[in-house]
């Protein structure tokens, strides 16, 4: 379908307008969320979650309710292993949280193909839950209900305890002694991950939707040294970036997560090579004595 | 009620002790000493304080006020990441994140706090400066400032003279003893610099091998005397603080 039949139709339009509004929210909370995740060296966590939504996807399709993504049993899923993976995530000792978010994770995708297996699952199903819808109609109202409320609650959230959020992300060692309830805030951030990821897996496809959390917030460190300036930045780049990705990808008939995720990496590398540059120049002019502490934190 | 009432704490990891049976008070106002050598659980009891970690046997208890005021806290190593994107004033102005929690920007009052703890120690010229781009010192001295903002009830401090050039240390020192005695903010400071900080200190616990010590300053001296003649032919490292009145 071209730009100009979809324009001409309203049943497309429709269509587009519902996908559009569902994934630019999705984009603003997952990379707002994905600040505090790549910051707080939790990068894993949001890999671990988006298998885990594999998984809760299978559940749904092999119980067969709701057609192909019920959110209905992938929520409560997610959620319970958002809180699971966040509390392995702390673990110190023998078996550390790396490696226990990996075993949650993998064994999700292997218990989730398999269950795909067993009820004769079509490997169309699989192949859409891992890369996403190959089409767009399958944006339900719901969805679009779902991202707004889902969207509201994390800009909310970060509007009212910036602060906080701040603190904990930057030491939760201190934030906890000081009196901050960082037990509550890394639930919520591991809850709200979980949902993002549910509702954006449809559009972006599970192994598509961890790098929306974290490309954007990625992008935007290499741009600013200001916490607050990151997250703004990060909102919009990922916004900016699912825009282009997606009319690309309609345009073109090509699969929307992997359209999206490419142009995130394209910003990705433009930039860090700017600050590169940008780097290299300002320690040419400065002299080599003051600059040395720079190149090698830039060049990462 | 004392600050922190601790009856025969036991702390663990995984079931391995690090410490054991161990009982002390502080008062507020107290200026407590924590000494002991390496992997002697120091750091462990600052994290059991913190709640960071839950005693496995004993009573750890920590007073309402504690909990109230909030505890300005120095962790012994902060994995800061050079890339973390955040000023030397934000995070000062974090330490004050517990009265101040609400809403995008910092009361008046953070603001204020935030600046004395800056200039107090001598830090103000890098407020604008990214946090990644500070040396270990000027970080450890960032770091204090921000638990200066925490609490003005109890300060938290493992090893906080790391990285300090000996003028700095020797400075920090004072500047910790003058929070002490003028604002009657309690102190719990871990050290290897023993005579620096028996200057200050009004109590020393020692968690040296298996021989606990708690008590004054001047108890400690004569314990240490004490044990260092016990010790005489084992070379034991306490000689060197021998020469004490
Ligand atoms: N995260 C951890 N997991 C398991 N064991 C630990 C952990 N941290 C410390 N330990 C163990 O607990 C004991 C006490 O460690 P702690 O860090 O409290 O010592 P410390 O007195 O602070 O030493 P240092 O002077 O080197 O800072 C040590 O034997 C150490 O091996
Ligand atoms: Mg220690």
């Amino acid at each position: 379908m071209t730009l100009s039949e979809i324009f001409s139709s309203s049943f497309l339009l429709d269509v587009i307008i519902k996908a559009l509004v569902v994934g630019i929210l999705v984009s603003v909370c997952s990379s707002v969320l994905g600040v505090c995740l790549v910051l707080k060296r939790h990068s894993m966590i949001g890999d671990g979650l988006s298998h885990v939504g594999y998984f809760a996807v299978a559940v749904g399709a092999c119980a067969g309710v709701g057609g192909t993504f019920s959110m209905e049993i992938a929520i409560p899923i997610v959620i319970a292993a958002a809180v699971l993976i966040f509390r392995l995530a702390k673990r110190e000792g023998k078996l550390n949280g790396d490696s226990a978010c990996a075993i949650v994770s993998t064994g999700a995708v292997a218990i989730g193909t398999l269950l795909y297996n067993l009820t004769g699952g079509r490997s169309g199903d699989i192949c859409s839950s891992l890369f996403g819808s190959s089409s767009i109609v399958t944006i339900s109202t719901k969805d679009v209900i779902l991202s707004i409320a889902l969207s509201a609650v994390v800009i909310l959230w970060f509007a009212l305890s910036y602060k906080t959020i701040f603190a904990v992300t930057f030491d939760d060692n201190f934030s906890r002694a000081a009196g901050v309830k960082t037990e509550v805030f890394g639930l919520l951030l591991a809850v709200l991950t979980g949902l993002t990821i549910v509702v954006g897996m449809k559009m972006m496809g599970s192994i598509m939707i961890s790098a929306i959390l974290i490309f954007p917030p990625l992008t935007a460190m290499r741009l600013t040294k200001s916490f607050k300036v990151t997250v703004i930045l990060s909102a919009v780049i990922s916004a900016v970036c699912f825009i282009i990705g997606f009319f690309l990808a309609t345009a073109l008939s090509l699969q929307t997560g992997a359209a999206v995720v490419t142009v995130e990496l394209i910003f990705f590398a433009i930039t860090a090579t700017i600050a590169y540059a940008v780097s290299k120049s300002r320690i040419r002019s400065r002299g080599k004595s003051a600059a040395n502490g720079n190149i090698a934190e830039q060049e990462i | 009620m004392n600050l922190i009432e601790a009856r025969s704490v036991v702390l663990a990891y995984d079931g391995r002790t690090a410490v054991s049976n161990l009982t002390f008070d502080l008062e507020e106002g107290d200026y407590l000493c924590v000494v002991g050598e390496n992997g002697s659980g120091k750091s462990t009891l600052l994290r059991a304080i913190t709640g960071d970690i839950t005693p496995a046997g004993g009573k750890l208890l920590i007073s309402p006020v504690l909990k109230k005021h909030g505890i300005g806290y120095l962790p012994q190593q902060t994995a800061i990441q050079r890339d973390f994107p955040a000023t030397v004033e934000e995070v000062v102005l974090s330490g004050c994140v517990k009265g101040d929690s609400f809403g995008l920007s910092w009361k008046r009052e953070s603001k204020k706090r935030a600046a004395e703890a800056m200039e107090l120690l001598k830090i103000s010229s890098l407020s604008k400066t990214c946090i990644g781009e500070l040396s270990g010192g000027q970080r450890q001295k960032v770091l204090l400032a921000r638990a200066m903002c925490a609490s003005d009830r109890l300060l938290l401090l493992d090893e906080p003279t790391t990285g300090l050039d000996p003028a700095s240390a020797h400075e920090l020192y004072e500047t910790i003893g003058k929070i002490n005695e003028e604002k009657h903010c309690a102190i719990v400071s871990v050290t290897h610099d023993i005579q620096c900080a028996l200057e200050e200190a009004r109590h020393v616990l020692s968690l040296c091998r298996g021989h606990y010590y708690f008590g004054t300053v001047e108890g400690y001296r004569a314990h240490e005397l004490h044990d260092a003649e016990l010790d005489h032919s084992m070379h034991h490292h306490h000689r060197e603080e021998e020469p004490v009145q």
